[in-house]
């Protein structure tokens, strides 16, 4: 910072975004808040491309025939549009932002326990990313992001190659996050901050980075096999060559289930903190919170063998997942009961990161109770590979995942900037993107249930209500996805002006000033209280 | 944590004992134990595994902590071992 | 891992103390050692199920392999994770001429570990061993015996990389140790390598029954 030209804005303006000025005061940064700036840019950036692939299969999906593109040309755009949604955005989204941003400030620490790894984490992102753009211009990928063996190793003609090291690179990225907030939230807590003292959102962020330390690797290995056998030409996985498809299967569930809750659990975090917060009252059954998230991240191990129902599996395995994955829904109702609890008799504020989180709610109640219906080995036989999946994941992952994500940047942005959004906008957009989503996402289980199968370009006519409807809804939830963008960057134009705490909410990241400087805290906080004290609110009324 | 230091006397104790077990695993692999080959050979291979984590890695010495981590990689690893190799003994 | 620090002993800025440093260090190579237990343990199951679903191949395969190199390579090993302990007693007592001796050996014992290693894969080229279009194998149990080499070439190979990062990163160390980087305050990186050099040498110690030993009654 420095001389007398700037001084007066200098004095206004001593914030962790003013504290360097240039590309290289950002691309050289190790500070935890910037790089979760460079990595909110990096994710909205493959956000947009992945959802463009979306739109274009939605496009195709409007009537039965295939009008738009050609049966290949769509087996690429699913695989790009999943590769790119869940290894590129969803997969980063909340820890690499949001989790970055948090954790130091949530624990009264001055940043995460390694800084250059996590600014290596970025690079190594951004690395991976590039792999998967090289793929997507020299002409896509068609495996499905499951890279299925032996269709991905021995016969697709597509750039399996580099979209497999884009994913491999990748796994670096998460790992290394993942490691930084294993070792900030053990070591870096402020003084008096135990355990049963931390945010839902530490808890979470705290369950993810354990799975992700513990199953990355495992999908590292994966891709790392199935690239020996692509190019060197033998068979690992190819039964031709004396390979077993299935353990390709099994190796790439062990991370892939799992990695479902890597992508739901921060959302969990999120939710948390946002319903105690605008339901003015401390969260129902704290300790039941934190470890129905540890069960879910611990269980979530145990069921992979639920995709592999029809694959050849052992009926035995089956029937053990199967039962396993049913244990799943204890912990996950847990926490969906206790937030409703938490709201019941509440004081509700309606802002706009509640109203993500209502939606966050009612939504990932029904992709989870949809899960059990493909959990059961029964209906499963008659679901797999329909639209009734499609239908189930994108509940979770984009009625659960993304909206506690949105949901977040909209409670954080105030701290992240210093901004307010417009408040009317960002209510609209919540709501048309609620009305999108199960406009597009309903017909689908409808769709699924009547046995349309996914992955095909091409469907009989008496689809095409359904799909019309959720081609329909898919355009409304665009438009919901760009007018946040809109109004959060308009919002940027405005003078500094919401203060420390805007919300009135606990936690030790409202404590410090908004934008935080960066070093975070003027001085080490020392903390006595319980989470989510949010009594006085409530004697007031009284 | 490690600050303690150790004798040198206990590593090069270890450094013989890995030899032998190393000598030791050559040597029973040219005696047919049947299906037991293989556990033999990898119990070998744990006893030595265990030393070197106890006494060149310190967790001997390191808090309980630690301890879990390491037991949770063994742990996650017997999981994926467990619930893959089920599937293909009950077909 | 972290070494933020400006200077050689103090800690740096976003720790409280040295010891919170230390402790933050040690964790963090831990953690990444159960990534590493995980991402080789893959291997192992897909190990285990080949060798379980071919028995025979996986047993007559494992006899082309070179017995005495791959026993003294372990020998190598197991010294090298010697010298690497002793590097790491003499950081912490704060002699860094000793530290600096048994880096040298460490990173000596280690890179003759791979040029035995070297020789190996290249009398297997020889043989036409390397999977892929090239390699042959008498007898009935041609492409299964592939397998193995599939499983020998990625696990050995994988091991390899590992340890030539390893080698790397005890170059550097050497380094900084010279020019006398490590205190008896100061010494983490060179702690936090040893973790590492000692994973590397316990994942070889079951490389080596596995690879080497299958049948040699
Ligand atoms: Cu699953």
């Amino acid at each position: 910072m420095s001389n007398t030209v700037h001084h007066s804005v200098v004095d206004r303006e001593n914030d962790y975004i003013h504290a360097g000025y240039g590309l290289k005061s950002w691309l050289l940064t190790v500070d935890h808040k910037r790089i979760a700036i460079l990595y909110l840019i990096s994710i909205t950036i493959f956000f947009f491309v992945g959802g463009f692939f979306a739109f274009l299969l939605r496009l195709e999906l409007m009537t039965p025939a295939g009008d738009i593109v050609s049966a290949e040309t769509y087996n690429k755009l699913f695989t790009m549009h999943g590769v790119v949604m869940i290894f590129f955005f969803l997969i980063p989204s909340i820890p690499a932002v949001l989790g970055n941003f948090l954790v130091p400030l949530m624990i009264g620490a001055k940043d995460l326990a390694f800084p250059k790894l996590n600014l290596m984490s970025w690079y190594v992102y951004n690395i991976g990313g590039i792999f998967a753009l090289y793929a997507l211009v020299n002409g896509g990928v068609d495996t499905g992001w499951t890279f299925y063996t032996p269709y991905s190793s021995t016969y697709s003609l597509s750039n399996v190659v580099p979209v497999v090291i884009g994913a491999f690179i990748l796994g670096f990225s998460s790992i290394l996050t993942a490691l930084n907030f294993i070792v900030t939230i053990h070591k870096m807590r402020a003084p008096g901050l135990t355990w049963f003292k931390l945010p839902l959102f530490i808890w979470a962020s705290y369950a993810t980075s354990i799975i992700t330390v513990l199953a990355t690797p495992v999908i590292a290995i994966t891709l790392c096999l199935l690239l020996f056998e692509r190019l060197m030409g033998v068979g690992i996985f190819d039964p031709a060559l004396g390979g077993d498809p299935i353990l390709f299967q099994h190796l790439f569930w062990f991370y892939s289930h799992p990695a479902v809750y890597i992508m739901i659990i921060p959302s969990m975090g999120v939710i948390s903190e946002v319903v105690t917060c605008f339901a003015r009252k401390r969260i129902f059954g704290y300790k039941f919170m934190a470890y129905a998230i540890m069960a879910i991240a611990i269980f979530g191990f145990l069921v992979w063998g639920h995709h592999m129902f029809i694959s050849g599996q052992s009926v035995y395995a089956g029937f053990v997942f199967s039962a396993l994955s049913f244990m799943v829904a204890i912990p996950s109702a847990i926490k969906v009961f206790n937030w409703t609890a938490t709201l019941y008799k509440g004081h509700i504020e309606f802002r706009t990161p509640i109203l993500y989180a209502f939606g966050f709610i009612g939504l990932f109640t029904i992709g989870g109770l949809t899960g059990l219906f493909l959990a059961s080995l029964a209906t499963d036989v008659h679901l797999t590979d329909t639209y009734f999946v499609v239908a189930h994941f994108h509940y979770i992952m984009v009625g659960g995942a993304v909206m506690g994500y949105l949901g977040g940047i909209h409670f954080w942005w105030p701290k992240m900037t210093g901004r307010m959004y417009n408040e009317a906008w960002a209510k609209f957009s919540a709501l048309i993107l609620f009305v999108g989503f199960n406009l597009t996402f309903f017909p689908q289980f409808v769709l699924g249930y009547l046995g349309m199968p996914r992955r095909y370009y091409i469907y009989p006519d008496e689809f095409q209500v359904l799909n019309v409807l959720s081609t329909a809804g898919a355009t409304i939830l665009g438009l919901g996805y760009i007018i946040p963008m809109v109004y959060l960057l308009w919002s940027l134009r405005k003078e500094k002006n919401v203060g420390t705490n805007p919300w009135g909410a606990t936690g030790l990241e409202w404590t410090t000033q908004s934008p935080p400087i960066t070093h975070n805290f003027e001085k080490t906080p020392v903390v006595t209280g319980e989470p989510y004290v949010y009594q006085e609110e409530e004697k007031v009324v009284e | 944590m490690s600050q303690h230091v150790i004798p040198q006397k206990v590593y090069y104790l270890v450094f013989v004992t890995l030899i032998l077990l190393t000598l030791v695993t050559v040597d029973v692999a040219f005696y047919n134990f049947g299906f037991l080959n293989i556990y033999i050979a990898m119990g070998i291979a744990t006893v030595k595994a265990t030393i070197v984590a106890l006494y060149f890695m310190h967790l001997r010495y390191n808090p309980r902590l630690t301890w879990l981590f390491a037991g949770a990689g063994i742990l996650w690893l017997f999981i994926m071992f467990v619930l893959t190799i089920a599937d293909y003994i009950t077909r | 891992m972290s070494n933020n620090s400006d200077s050689a002993v103090g800690h740096a800025h976003h720790f409280t103390d040295m010891d919170q440093q230390r402790e933050a260090s040690t964790l963090g190579m831990w953690t990444f050692l159960v990534t590493e237990i995980m991402f080789f343990g893959g291997l192992f199951v897909a190990y285990a199920l080949y060798r379980s679903m071919y028995p025979e191949a996986f047993a007559e395969a494992s006899l082309r392999l070179n017995l005495l190199l791959g026993a003294i390579n372990t020998g190598v090993l197991i010294c090298s994770s010697l010298t690497m302990v002793l590097a790491v007693r003499d950081a912490q007592s704060g002699k860094v001429k000793g530290l600096v001796r048994y880096l040298i050996a460490t990173i000596v014992l280690g890179s003759a570990f791979l040029v035995i290693k070297a020789f190996e894969y290249s009398h297997k080229i020889h043989e036409h061993l390397i999977p892929g279009s090239s390699f042959q194998f008498a007898g009935p149990f041609g492409q299964q015996a592939e397998m193995f080499f599939s499983l020998y070439f990625m696990m050995t190979g994988l091991h390899a990389i590992h340890m030539i990062i390893g080698i790397g990163v005890l170059s550097v160390l050497l380094y900084q140790a010279k020019r006398g980087r490590f205190t008896a305050e100061y010494y983490s990186p060179i702690d936090v390598a040893g973790l590492y050099w000692h994973f590397v040498d316990v994942v070889w110690i079951y490389l080596f029954p596995l690879l080497y030993l299958v049948s040699r009654h």
